[in-house]
């Protein structure tokens, strides 16, 4: 099985422990990845602001780097969704196979290697916010929470308002900054109310705002990513 | 607010106010929970949700395929059944001929059942104008009128009004238009509905003129439909001698059934109710009964140029339930005044666009009013995909392209003000294109990472992110330089570099 990473750009320049996180978890799940140098952004931003044609030689790269793997995991649910859903409307011919074999992380997991029990250990209290394109555009229903509830020592408590946005929504954070800073400070609100330690996700660029929202709040629960989250072991705590 | 839409900011320059409002946040939030809460469990008792869904989406597609088919055979069902079919292309044109049929009957007041399409075309205003009075009986619009106001949700115009504020409204003004508010009116519900009935039993008993919209027109036999809850239409409809329905085009279906799934999926999704309480039906004229005058204005103002966008026509299957409003965490922090339209939230932010065009610095706005967080396509009845047509009008916004003007395919320039994101966004191609250069970039960015503020004393983009949020610092070291320092340069069996070396 030739496994590929791609690593988001959000990801790769701010939060390379996510991504050195997924290679830890895989590699221990037996897992041998390959991270082809030549990907780049899937083209979120360009093709949700309205520039399409600046998306366009950006799917195909991404069709053309991940040609020869079986899989391509990525640890990002709105970078996944970009490329499943909305690849076909940009070049269906072109992007066609690399469309179907790119999975979210947590989907990787559970559908393809088909654990949830991956011998994590993370003693702390954690709650969870499913982002909007992981939850509405992938699907990936409670794969996450599975994998979270199988994690030793770690205790998951309810979120309000879970499956709300967070009010990132990418270049909407900045053209409306002061909807998307309300709805930030209500999910921040819900999430302190929740007395975790953590609050967990499957998306760094939510968690960008989310955490930016918690600390400039003064609050006490920290950003996680869940392959952060998955990646620990009681040996080797991350 | 002041009666009219024209020349409000753009949605984030009125939002920016809205949001501060905390007691309309607070009224906005509260409305919108309480009744998210319960369609989801009216939806949820539906064991076959998901086919009505399909169904309504698949029957009105069909329907707005075969449109001008539908429209000639309502008009000649229309006009076998007594009544008369007048065409308007846009507000204005519907607004004369209005006017003109209110003349010829020699009234000057006219009561009116809640109506989307007379508020798109600014009906009472122009009424106004002619020298006739339009009275507004659905409660919610009424208070909407009473207060000099804009209506801000589809279903319920005063959302934005509490008890207390609509006790005022009631006590201040409701002498100036007929029967006075009791001096001594409490915001008791009862109390308050009580005064709202008298008022509004006067106006009915006197009115020669009803005017009303309609949710659905059935083309076979020529029938209107009107859904509501409160009975004040269906008195609107049947007492006066003469009735004037106004009505948007897309709003037919072919046949009585068809009416079955719709009569299923509408009220579940707009007031989580299994059927709605008055559900009336009205056919041309008959003799001794109801309105011995029939005349029904079918309006275009920019739904066939809506329709010849193979993407955004999926926003005239809207069947106005008004659910994508109640779900989405933009309209509840916005407010739907600052949607600038009769159309607020995510179907106002898609539709009005496409039927007033993107002139305009707020209409060229309402395709950014979203997260794409895609709440609202997941509970639509008739499954639009709002989230695919905000982007595909987002790049008619920053890209311009060709679309179809008052009939005509034109080419649309870009709107103003996009020259320097168009920029940022092909440089970042670029980049993207060359990751050597991206990781450059990257290195750059974290050797100075200490330099990058938590908060940025500068306007522009940062400064609107970091006002309420800290901004990440680049970390000393990226995936790819800890991937090549840990791993080499091997990509485990693939030497593909893409365009890097280009
Ligand atoms: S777009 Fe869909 S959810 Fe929104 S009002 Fe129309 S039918 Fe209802």
């Amino acid at each position: 099985m030739r496994v590929a990473l791609f690593i988001t750009c959000v990801n790769d320049t701010l939060y390379p422990r996510t991504g050195q996180a997924v290679v830890t978890l895989l590699e221990r799940l037996g897992v041998e990845v390959g991270f082809p140098e030549g990907q780049s952004c899937c083209g979120q931003p360009q093709f949700n602001t309205g520039y399409r044609k600046e998306a366009v030689p950006l799917a195909r790269r991404y069709a053309d780097v991940f040609r020869d793997y079986d899989h391509v995991v990525v640890p990002s649910g709105s970078c996944a969704a970009m490329v499943r859903d909305n690849y076909p409307r940009i070049d269906a011919e072109a992007t066609q196979g690399a469309v179907a074999r790119t999975y979210e992380l947590t989907e990787f997991l559970v559908d393809v290697l088909g654990v949830t029990d991956v011998g994590a250990y993370y003693p702390h209290t954690v709650t969870y916010h499913p982002t909007c394109h992981g939850l509405r555009m992938l699907g990936l229903g409670d794969r996450p929470r599975r994998l979270l509830e199988a994690v030793k020592g770690l205790r998951l408590v309810e979120l309000e308002g879970a499956e709300e946005c967070c009010g990132f929504g990418g270049t909407f954070a900045v053209k409306n900054a002061d909807v998307s800073a309300a709805m930030g400070a209500d999910k921040a609100r819900h999430i302190e109310e929740t007395d975790a330690e953590a609050v967990c996700t499957v998306d760094n660029s939510c968690l960008m705002h989310i955490g930016g929202t918690l600390t400039r709040r003064g609050a006490a629960t920290r950003p996680v990513h869940i392959a952060e989250i998955l990646a620990g072991t009681e040996e080797a705590r991350l | 607010m002041s009666g009219t839409y024209l020349g409000m900011p753009s949605f984030p320059r009125a939002a920016a106010s809205s949001t501060r409002d905390m007691r309309l946040r607070g009224n906005l939030r509260h409305a919108t929970h309480t009744i998210r809460a319960k369609r989801a469990q009216a939806v949820e008792e539906l064991g076959d949700w998901a086919q009505l869904r399909a169904a309504g989406a698949a029957l009105k597609n069909r329907t707005l395929r075969h449109l001008d088919h539908y429209l000639e055979q309502l008009e000649t069902a229309v006009t076998g059944a007594g009544g008369q079919v007048h065409w308007a292309r846009d507000a204005e044109e519907a607004n004369r001929i209005v006017a003109d049929l209110v003349r010829e009957t020699g009234e000057s007041d006219v009561v009116k059942v809640k109506s989307m399409a007379t508020q798109e075309t600014g009906l009472n205003e122009a009424l106004a104008k002619a020298g006739i009075s339009a009275y507004e009986t659905d409660l919610a619009e009424l208070i909407v009128q009473l207060g000099d106001d804009l209506p801000s949700h589809i279903l319920v115009p005063a959302i934005h009004r509490n008890r207390d504020q609509i006790r005022d409204i009631f006590r201040e003004k409701m002498g100036s238009w007929g029967r006075a508010a009791p001096k001594n009116l409490s915001d008791d519900p009862a109390e308050l509905a009580e005064a709202a009935r008298l008022h509004l039993r006067e106006k009915f008993l006197n009115a020669k003129v009803g005017i009303s919209g309609a949710n659905f027109m059935v083309a076979e036999t020529g029938t209107l439909v009107v859904v509501e809850s409160e009975g004040n239409g269906r008195m609107c409809l049947t007492l006066p001698e003469t009735l004037i329905s106004v009505v948007g085009i897309e709003k037919i279906v072919p046949t009585w059934q068809d009416l079955e799934v719709f009569l299923q999926t509408l009220p579940r999704s707009s007031t989580a109710e299994r059927m709605n309480p008055y559900t009336s039906t009205w056919t041309g004229t008959t003799d001794e009964d109801g309105p011995s005058a029939f005349h029904l204005v079918l309006l275009d103002n920019g739904r066939t140029d809506t329709l010849a966008d193979t993407v955004g026509r999926q926003a005239l299957r809207c069947i106005r339930c008004s659910a994508c409003l109640n779900v989405c965490p933009v309209y509840e922090r916005a407010g739907g005044h600052a949607y600038g339209s009769p159309y607020p939230g995510p179907i106002g932010a898609i539709l009005t666009p496409q039927l007033r065009g993107m002139q305009s610095e707020l209409d060229a706005s309402l395709p950014y009013a979203s997260s794409l967080c895609g709440a609202c396509y997941e509970v639509c009845p008739v499954a639009i995909d709002i989230p695919e047509v905000l982007v595909h009008l987002r790049e008619r916004v920053v890209e311009g392209g060709t679309a179809t003007v008052r009939g005509q395919r034109t080419t649309i320039k870009p709107a103003k003000g996009h020259a320097a994101e168009r920029a940022v966004m092909r440089a970042a191609r670029w980049t993207f294109e060359h990751p050597r250069a991206m990781r450059t970039g990257q290195r750059i960015a974290s050797r100075t990472r200490r330099l990058t503020p938590r908060r940025l004393p500068l306007p522009g983009p940062g400064r609107a992110w970091s006002d309420s949020r800290d901004i990440p610092r680049p970390a000393p070291e990226s995936f790819r330089d800890w991937w090549r320092r840990t791993r080499g340069s091997g990509s485990a069996g693939s030497g593909r570099e893409g365009g890097d070396a280009r």
